[in-house]
């Protein structure tokens, strides 16, 4: 979230699309009703109608996987209506650069594509830039080559009548939505997108948040209360191991994950520290040296000293342009070429998509070590219904865990708060907590490469781990303290306002502003700088003042960065630093000085010539993307189709299917689009009753009894053409599997007119498992799923995917 | 009586996560029954003497073509005047004093449960079929006698369930339905002067549940 959770109240209009908020996130609606009493319009936009859409003002849908389409109309309608936010837009997008010559858009390619890599060559989306190396503009905005023209130009192929083709969306409802949304792009109003797995879950999942972000801009709703691009986050502290690395192309703090070129420090520092000629931009990332070399004091300690790069040789490296996702490691898994796998916090035999391959997958390791708090699918994947337990040679290790109220820790939550939790009571058993199981493998793989040796040791050997109390046992707030780093040696350095200040030799450093690139400093997570100070722990506050009233509780534990609530708030002010909207100030430049929130930043509004700065610190020429040349799969989103899709052609151009996409090619890896054997849309989701796969929550009898068993959800039209009731036993298929399970035959879905055809769409949600309650079959909804993922994240296209589906 | 508490249930603030439902197993620690999926999302599929509070789901087209998908988190009246207790004769069934709590007792086992049954114009009294006593909602007696807000209320996410003293209770519903009729003209406050858990429906209340305003 660029806001947080209370900030929902703050809203004039609430766009909750790509999210089921009241079913996966039930405590939003605390603050959305808030909103709402306070006079919110809230919009509801979904395949299926859901609880969410029950309590919303205005509900429509739309066909899985169109919403770039859906959103493009909007960006037309703001444009073509003039209801952008003309002083917003102007100043702090990059409306008025001018793109290099370059860059070209046709029938559903941009420039640069190489069709035998599947790539493109972003370079072919630089912007012009001046002898100085300063991005051209036409603070006119007319230039036909300037980002606004280009965005006028490109979306104009979005018309209501175009959209509603494919997203089989009723035009009314359509310029409904636009008329109601965009009516926030004025000074004194707010409007806040509220998305989530509805959203990433495509092969396009993220050029359609960018489709929102450049609505947010145009419409000047992000920096402000009550506004901003809030994603709900899945899990309760997925934020927060997001912000600790969980992905595969970044280390700690976002930063990059080393590549096989970058072989020196030197290399790397180069390769991801933003440069800029724009005299007004902060470009917060030219720190990275900071934040990199301070990382590296944190794993190595003392072993990292300049005359070594600070230990950067024994990070492991990536191969160039390779992704090492689930998607990725389950192919190679297949192939036969992983011997064994620690897997913890998932359930891929339930969670992951195309369980058959998984299920192979897996039983081509030799050994498997699954941490969680009961049996599931993955652990017992050998018993899985259809295979043989004594022909798979996997050893599986189940290791207890402790669950989430028997251990320390921090949590973070979808609004970048990180509240410390204490333990309620001891684990059961043998259970340990996951910092504890870390703990006893790194003592022991130090160990034995101290005994026995072996290749490439000084990663481990050399790992700097301290965080245990006086009996040995996993302490978290060392860890804690840790991520917030600490001062290496005694240091005098100046503070922002130039004074001299000094630091002794394990000082915890009071903000990331004083972290070095020397080794003089070391800090596990830049982000995390200011959690755990001198003071004390910061994510233990429990502070209840809101001295703004806009319910930031800035006292109430802490949030990153710098316990800032709203990211890039300098935006919720015109350029002289006064807020747009005065009755929800975020912010004031006030004597000299910025009052309200943590500000992004101590320096001036812009419109000091001299010491302003742009508000789009993370950018590196301070103005947010409208044109965003730095995704994989092209500057402006454009609507493709998933990848396994209905129709087999793309109304809106030849390029059918996301061009940026990586395709596996297994026998196991197939395919049915336009095939007549699997002529209706699907997509899964989650449910209020069960958490994610149902792991944890299927245990839970209460839980079990309010939502018992697999089902589908399909509309009456439907049930009718395939001789379904409702209650009926059906089985799902889809080209890669099948599951059996309850028709659920209701109002609350439709069928879409598309392209000139009805297209039927079921849904099911993918919280059940063979494993409990107990059963020969196997009720895993991803039997249905593709493995295929987002260009730019690899997240699995888990929503859009073709079945059929039959009485049984 | 028309002191002590009342429960508002405001289904328009309603979105059927049904933690009240959980609430009230946990907190009276009833157990699981065995379901299956019928073709709704409500489960267990009625009330039952394990089960006395339950989110009902109905979802259909309205006259205008939209859809609507209506969540009724049912539960016992607390009536001023019980008609359950019609039948009683000693302590089968009490109503109590300060709270206006209506309990079953374990005596309710010697009373007629059809008559008791019939009785009530909401259709909540079950029977446990061995003991024949009958089981409901006790407004979480144990915790409001207790200075504790029932579990259900203080579970609520959104808003939707409210517990106070019976007065500001009733001026709240009449506040919420004066709003409520701005936009929804059948917005009403379910028999407010009869009952102590009053229900705020948008629209008619057949379109919720069967019984929602009574038989």
């Amino acid at each position: 979230m660029t806001n947080h959770w209370v900030d929902l109240k703050n809203s004039d209009c609430l766009l909750i699309m790509g999210s089921n908020a009241a079913e996966n996130h039930p405590i939003s609606m605390k603050w959305v009703m808030k909103a709402k009493e306070n006079g919110a319009t809230v919009i509801s936009v979904d395949p299926r109608f859901t609880r969410t859409s029950a309590v919303a003002d205005f509900y429509t849908a739309l066909r899985s996987g169109t919403d770039i389409a859906f959103l493009g109309g909007m960006i037309r309608y703001i444009l073509e209506t003039n209801k952008y936010f003309k002083e917003y837009v102007e100043n702090y997008t990059n409306a008025s650069y001018i793109v290099g010559e370059k860059y070209d858009f046709k029938d559903g390619l941009f420039a640069g594509y190489d069709p035998k890599a599947g790539k493109y060559d972003m370079g072919s989306w630089a912007f012009k830039k001046d002898d100085k190396g300063v991005p051209v503009k036409d603070p006119t905005c007319k230039d036909p080559r300037c980002v606004l023209q280009l965005l006028k130009k490109h979306y104009s192929r979005y018309t209501p009548e175009k959209v509603s083709e494919i997203t089989g969306t009723p035009v009314a409802d359509l310029l409904k939505v636009y008329e109601l949304y965009s009516a926030t792009g004025v000074k004194d109003k707010a409007g806040s997108v509220l998305y989530a797995l509805g959203w990433t879950h495509h092969t396009y999942g993220s050029q359609i948040i960018r489709t929102s972000a450049i609505i947010q801009l145009l419409l000047g709703n992000i920096g402000i209360a009550g506004g901003g691009i809030n994603a709900l986050r899945g899990q309760p502290n997925v934020q927060g191991s997001t912000d600790g690395a969980l992905l595969f192309h970044l280390i700690p703090g976002y930063l990059k994950v080393p590549r096989t070129s970058q072989q020196t420090l030197e290399a790397y520092l180069k390769a991801y520290t933003p440069t800029t000629a724009e005299a007004q931009s902060v470009n917060w990332w030219s720190n990275t040296p900071k934040y990199t070399v301070s990382l590296l004091k944190s794993f190595y300690g003392e072993k990292a000293v300049k005359e070594n790069d600070f230990g950067y040789a024994w990070l492991p490296k990536a191969d160039d342009g390779q992704t090492y996702s689930w998607l990725d490691m389950c192919d190679v898994m297949y192939q036969g070429k992983i011997k064994g796998m620690f897997v913890w916090s998932q359930n891929p035999a339930g969670s992951h998509p195309n369980t058959n391959k998984t299920l192979k997958a897996l039983s081509n390791l030799e050994w498997l070590v699954h941490a969680n708090i009961f049996n599931n699918e993955t652990a017992s994947f050998w018993h899985s219904p259809g295979l043989d337990p004594k022909k798979i040679k996997t050893e599986v290790f189940l290791l207890p865990a402790a669950c989430s109220v028997e251990r320390d820790g921090s949590l973070t939550n979808s609004g970048r708060l990180v509240q410390w939790r204490y333990k309620a009571v001891d684990p059961p058993g043998d259970a340990l907590a996951d910092g504890e199981m870390v703990n006893r493998l790194i003592k022991k793989l130090k160990d034995l490469y101290q005994k026995e040796g072996g290749k490439c040791p000084e990663p481990i050997l050399n790992l700097k781990w301290d965080y245990v109390d006086d009996r040995g046992r996993f302490d978290p707030q060392k860890m804690a303290k840790e991520a917030n780093g600490f001062f290496q040696k005694d240091v005098t350095i100046k503070d922002p306002t130039g004074k001299d200040i000094s630091f002794k030799k394990g000082d915890l450093v009071p903000t990331f502003g004083f972290l070095q690139a020397d080794g003089s400093t070391s800090c596990g997570n830049w982000l995390f700088c200011a959690s755990y100070t001198n003071a004390g722990n910061m994510m233990a506050r429990r502070g209840k003042e809101d001295p703004t009233g806009l319910g930031l509780f800035p006292n109430w534990a802490w949030c990153w960065p710098v316990n800032r609530r709203v990211l890039y708030n300098r935006a919720s002010c015109d350029p002289s630093g006064q807020p747009w909207n005065p009755k929800r100030p975020l912010l004031k430049w006030e004597a000299g000085k910025w009052v309200g929130d943590v500000p992004d930043g101590p320096w001036p509004p812009m419109s000091d010539k001299e010491k302003g700065k742009l508000p789009y610190i993370m950018k590196p020429d301070g103005r947010a993307f409208l044109f965003g040349p730095g995704m994989v799969d092209g500057p402006f989103p454009e609507h493709y189709e998933p990848y396994e899709n209905p129709l087999g052609k793309n109304p809106m151009s030849k390029q059918v299917i996301n061009p940026a996409i990586k395709i596996f090619t297994s026998d196991m890896d197939k395919v049915a689009s336009a095939d007549p054997k699997y002529p209706i849309v699907c997509s899964t989701n989650t449910i209020t009753e069960h958490w994610c796969s149902g792991s944890m929550t299927r245990w839970q009898p209460w839980l079990l009894e309010a939502q018992p068993e697999l089902f589908v959800e399909m509309s009456p039209q439907l049930a009718k053409e395939i001789k379904v009731n409702n209650g009926d036993r059906v089985k799902v298929s889809s080209i890669r599997g099948e599951v059996e399970c309850v028709a659920m035959v209701t109002p609350r879905l439709r069928p879409f007119k598309v392209a000139g055809k009805v297209l039927h769409q079921v849904a099911l949600p993918f919280a059940f498992g063979w494993l409990m309650p107990k059963s020969d079959k196997n009720y895993s909804t991803n039997q249905l799923t593709p493995a295929v993922g987002d260009a730019n994240t690899m997240c699995p296209e888990y929503k859009g995917f073709m079945v059929n589906v039959k009485k049984v | 009586m028309s002191k002590g508490f009342s429960i508002l249930v405001d289904t328009s603030k309603c979105t059927a996560c049904r933690g009240c439902q959980m609430a009230c197993k946990q907190w009276n620690q009833l157990p699981a029954t065995q379901t299956k999926n019928w073709g709704s999302y409500q489960n267990p599929k009625d009330l039952s003497s394990e089960t006395w509070k339950l989110v009902r789901f109905a979802d259909g087209t309205g006259a205008d073509g939209k859809v609507y998908w209506n969540f009724f988190s049912d539960q016992c009246r607390h009536c001023l005047s019980p008609g359950c207790m019609s039948v009683a004769e000693k302590e089968e069934i009490v109503q109590d004093e300060k709270t206006g709590a209506v309990l079953f007792t374990p005596k309710t086992k010697d009373l007629d449960f059809k008559a008791t049954l019939e009785g009530c114009p909401f259709h909540i009294p079950r029977q446990d079929a061995k003991s024949k006593v009958m089981f409901k909602c006790t407004m979480c007696f144990d915790r409001i006698s207790h200075n504790q807000i029932p579990a259900c209320v203080k579970t609520c996410p959104t808003g939707s369930l409210v517990f106070g003293e019976r007065g500001k209770i009733l001026e709240l519903a009449k506040k919420r339905v004066e709003e409520l009729k701005k936009t929804y003209p059948k917005a009403a406050a379910l028999n407010a002067d009869d009952v102590r858990v009053i229900f705020i429906v948008k629209d008619d209340p057949k379109k919720y549940y069967q019984f929602a305003a009574g038989k």
